[in-house]
């Protein structure tokens, strides 16, 4: 492979890493509020369909997108419903939504197979950055939407860690008692983490099918939600090395596509399996290691009751 | 000149399911007051402190601050009205550093972060009420009694005029008590109030102006400490009238069966829990273990039925020497134990009560077909204890904790009758129980008492034990002050030998 085949992968890299990115900081931020999300996968797909729809329709991607974020927020709202309000098991919230958000973006798009799309997000060369050597090849030759992705993670990484509604946040992922205790209103929180995390799904959805595919396919996403909440382990809850990690996985999606073409045959089966591993790896390291303020959020997935003991 | 108390609380009542723990109370406190709460477990004083603190929201009653009505229906506004309360448990975030728990949540925080600046202001706050804390330090590598110390800042940053401590002492060595009062001393100084809840005397003695006295969600009694002492709380806090021996019995005492012997456990601080304990339970009686909680009580049973080991002594079970026996053995030679917490440790509350009935025993021939478990002879048992007890339910296969506290006791106690046992333990067996299911208890326990078992209770209630026991054994910081025959004591003599004083011409055996 020549530089330019190199240059050529790492952009393609970074667009792939894209959708995983938003999906991953939307999962990211619900789950330092002490909501485990595994609809994100649902979400997505509702998203990439309402997206392509609402644009085919409107003839306006930007509405599309808007789409795409109300079927992502709305459906993480029930989400939220279910499992802040009425205190239900988390975990089955969120595979009933993802089944669910499967067979939804299926009804909605059955007519829309294949169609092509014409809008679209166009390249967005940042000015003098982009004539970087290679350099600008890689990063600054994409569509907005990937630029926004970054910037939200850091954004996402300074509101967590250096706001007090980050601290807050992270207190009622922590401890919800203790969040409670000082006048802090977990509930709130919870719906406002899970429902914005829910819209980042949405968009990561979109993404795909505006901008990354641009076209409609039953359950075009291939599994890329659950990647995201594996992502979220592999990033051990910190926003900057979910950038990292989403570019990882999308690096190896982007491989395993220039080597099919390449006709090298390494088994697809096989990278797909990749992110997985790599998330079970992290996983064995960070037991091991068992930093206290390095894990998951001590009450990831358990309800709060004030007025239980 | 007539003074405006800075909280009144009137009427207030609350239920939980089974038990009304706080029933029609009323309880003020003025500026500047140290306050005390006191009553045994269960009385409701936890209840009542977080409904001020706004965590639990009461049935009925209303509630002042300043003379003025309030709705405190969430801790943010018992906050804003200047009323902080530290919790048994304390809440505090881990993985947080103290000064990112002493900011967390309050308005006045700035909304960027400066590491530096919250440093600087937990400082400020912990240094003038001379408070030692490190801010930087996460809390969970901090002992409790730091965090403690925590928890207080947290509550002087926010500028709360009302304190409640929730038995703050507990998890405080004795040398952490002293800077601790001193602490609150200095801070009603400054006209700040603080509700002091606490089941120890010489606590109140020593600190309290004044004293608000609550049994079984009731106030029993309140007073100006200068009006007081300690042999009238201890009367106020465990009896109402009273109360004589209304044990009957026909046939005398058998055998010793268990006999212990200066024995020493360790308590889960590192301390000696149990210093000295000796003592023989014999066939047909009921011993009563009194004493104010956590005087080693929970952990001289806990030594018994093989849960904790001891550091020295013995333990003899009809003669032999059984203190290198597990839990198991134990309970196979016939001394079963009836838990302090029902539902956890006795029963698990999402199974049903089929299943909660043979957990003790459920690997027994008679539960099986084969190698399944058949589950018509396992209601048919089943059917049996809670006949037989009294267990009222609306269905055999609901969880158990959807029944009542009575029920679950006699479920429990009914569970651990049927294995026969030769020596039968338990822990406050009719704690937060009406009256009516503490009399099916006694009952229950009488009987097998008459059956011919020993029966050693842990039990804070003078009146019960004057109901049901035929010894007492009082504890008081970890020995055995005095035994004596429940039909030859009083309440003031027990009451006396709970809080330390020495009897004479001690009986032993
Ligand atoms: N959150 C709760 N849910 C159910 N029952 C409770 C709860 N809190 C307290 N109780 C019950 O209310 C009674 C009073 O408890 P509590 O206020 O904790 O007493 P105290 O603090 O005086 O020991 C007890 O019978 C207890 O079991
Ligand atoms: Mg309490």
């Amino acid at each position: 492979m020549d530089i330019n085949a190199w240059t050529a992968l790492l952009a393609a890299t970074i667009v792939a890493g894209t959708p995983i990115l938003f999906a991953a900081a939307g999962e990211l931020l619900a789950e330092r509020s002490g909501i485990l999300n595994l609809g994100v996968e649902g979400m997505m797909l509702v998203g990439a369909a309402l997206g392509f729809i609402v644009t085919v329709n409107t003839g306006n991607h930007w509405v599309g997108l808007l789409a795409a974020l109300a079927g992502g927020g709305s459906m993480a709202a029930i989400h939220a419903l279910v499992t802040v309000s009425l205190r239900g098991n988390q975990v089955v919230s969120g595979l009933a939504l993802t089944i669910f958000g499967s067979g939804l973006s299926g009804f909605l798009g059955k007519n829309y197979q294949g169609i092509p799309m014409n809008y679209g997000f166009k390249s967005l060369d940042l000015p003098v950055l982009s004539d970087l050597p290679y350099l600008g090849a890689v990063f600054f030759r994409h569509d907005i939407l990937v630029y926004f992705s970054v910037i939200l993670a850091l954004f996402m990484w300074y509101l967590l860690y250096k706001t007090k509604w980050g601290l807050a946040i992270r207190s009622v992922g922590e401890n919800p008692q203790a969040a409670d205790a000082v006048g802090i209103d977990v509930s709130r929180i919870r719906y406002l983490c899970t429902i914005a995390g829910g819209m980042l799904a949405g968009l990561g959805g979109a993404y795909i099918s505006l901008v990354y595919a641009p076209t409609w396919q039953e359950n075009m996403t291939a599994g890329r939600g659950w990647i995201a909440v594996a992502l979220v382990i592999f990033a051990l809850w910190n926003p900057t090395r979910a950038v990292l990690g989403a570019y990882l996985f999308g690096g190896v999606e982007a491989l395993t596509f220039r080597l099919q073409t390449m006709g090298i045959n390494l088994s697809s089966f096989f990278l797909a399996m990749f992110p997985y591993l790599v998330t079970i790896l992290v996983l064995v390291v960070v037991t091991i290691r068992r930093r206290q303020d390095a894990g998951a959020p001590q009450a990831l997935s358990v309800a709060y009751d004030r007025e239980e003991r | 000149m007539k003074r405006t108390p800075v909280i009144e609380m009137k009427g207030i009542s609350k239920r939980f399911p089974g038990v009304i723990a706080n029933d029609k109370i009323s309880f003020r406190v003025y500026p500047g007051e140290i306050h005390a709460l006191l009553g045994e477990n269960g009385a409701g004083k936890s209840t009542l402190m977080s409904i001020l603190a706004g965590l639990y929201r009461p049935d009925n009653g209303i509630i002042k601050v300043q003379g003025r009505a309030v709705k405190l229906d969430s801790p943010r506004k018992a906050l804003e009205a200047g009323i902080g309360m530290i919790y048994q448990h304390f809440r505090l975030v881990d993985n947080f550093t103290v000064a990112e728990n002493i900011v967390l949540g309050a308005p006045k925080s700035p909304s960027k972060i400066n590491r530096e600046q919250m440093e600087t202001e937990t400082r400020r706050v912990s240094q003038s009420y001379g408070l030692t804390i490190n801010p930087g330090a996460r809390v969970h590598q901090l002992s409790l009694g730091e965090q403690q110390r925590v928890e207080i800042i947290k509550m002087l940053y926010r500028g709360c005029e009302v304190l409640i401590m929730d038995e703050p002492t507990t998890v405080l060595t004795p040398g952490e008590v002293k800077e601790l009062f001193e602490i609150l001393r200095a801070m009603s100084r400054q006209g700040k109030s603080i509700v002091l809840i606490t089941h120890k005397l010489n606590e109140v003695m020593e600190i309290a102006d004044y004293v608000t006295v609550l049994r079984r969600g009731r106030v029993v009694g309140e007073d100006r400490i200068e009006n007081l002492d300690e042999g009238r709380l201890t009367r106020m806090m465990v009896a109402r009238e009273v109360a004589y021996s209304q044990v009957k019995r026909d046939k005398s005492v058998g055998q010793v069966v268990l006999s212990v012997d200066r024995l020493k456990v360790q308590g889960d601080l590192g301390y000696l829990a149990v210093k000295q304990a000796s003592f023989d339970l014999r066939q047909g009686e009921i011993m009563a273990i009194a004493g104010v909680a956590g005087n080693g009580q929970k952990e001289l049973v806990e030594a018994l039925v093989g849960i904790r080991s001891s550091v020295s002594g013995t333990v003899e079970y009809q003669g032999e020497e059984i203190n290198h026996l597990n839990v198991r053995e134990r309970i196979s030679l016939g001394i079963n134990m009836v838990p302090e917490d029902r539902i956890g440790t006795g029963l698990v509350p999402n199974l049903s009560i089929i299943d909660n009935s043979i957990l003790r025993n459920y690997y027994k021939e008679e539960f099986f077909t084969g190698f399944f478990l058949n589950y018509k002879k396992v209601r048919r048992y089943t059917e049996g204890i809670v006949d037989k007890y009294n267990v009222y339910f609306s269905d055999l296969k609901h969880p158990v904790n959807y029944l009542s506290g009575g029920n679950l006791q006699k479920l429990l106690l009914g569970r651990e009758i049927e294995q026969k046992p030769r020596v039968l333990l338990a822990s406050y067996p009719v704690r937060g129980l009406d009256v009516a299911a503490a009399e099916d208890i006694y009952g229950l326990l009488l009987k097998e008492r008459d059956k011919g078992t020993a029966i050693l209770l842990v039990l804070e209630d003078l009146e019960d034990i004057f109901r049901i026991a035929d010894r007492v054994a009082v504890m008081y910081q970890g020995s055995i002050s005095g035994i004596l025959e429940v039909n030859k004591t009083s309440i003031d003599e027990i009451g006396s030998l709970m809080v330390g004083a020495q009897l004479t011409g001690v009986e032993n055996g």
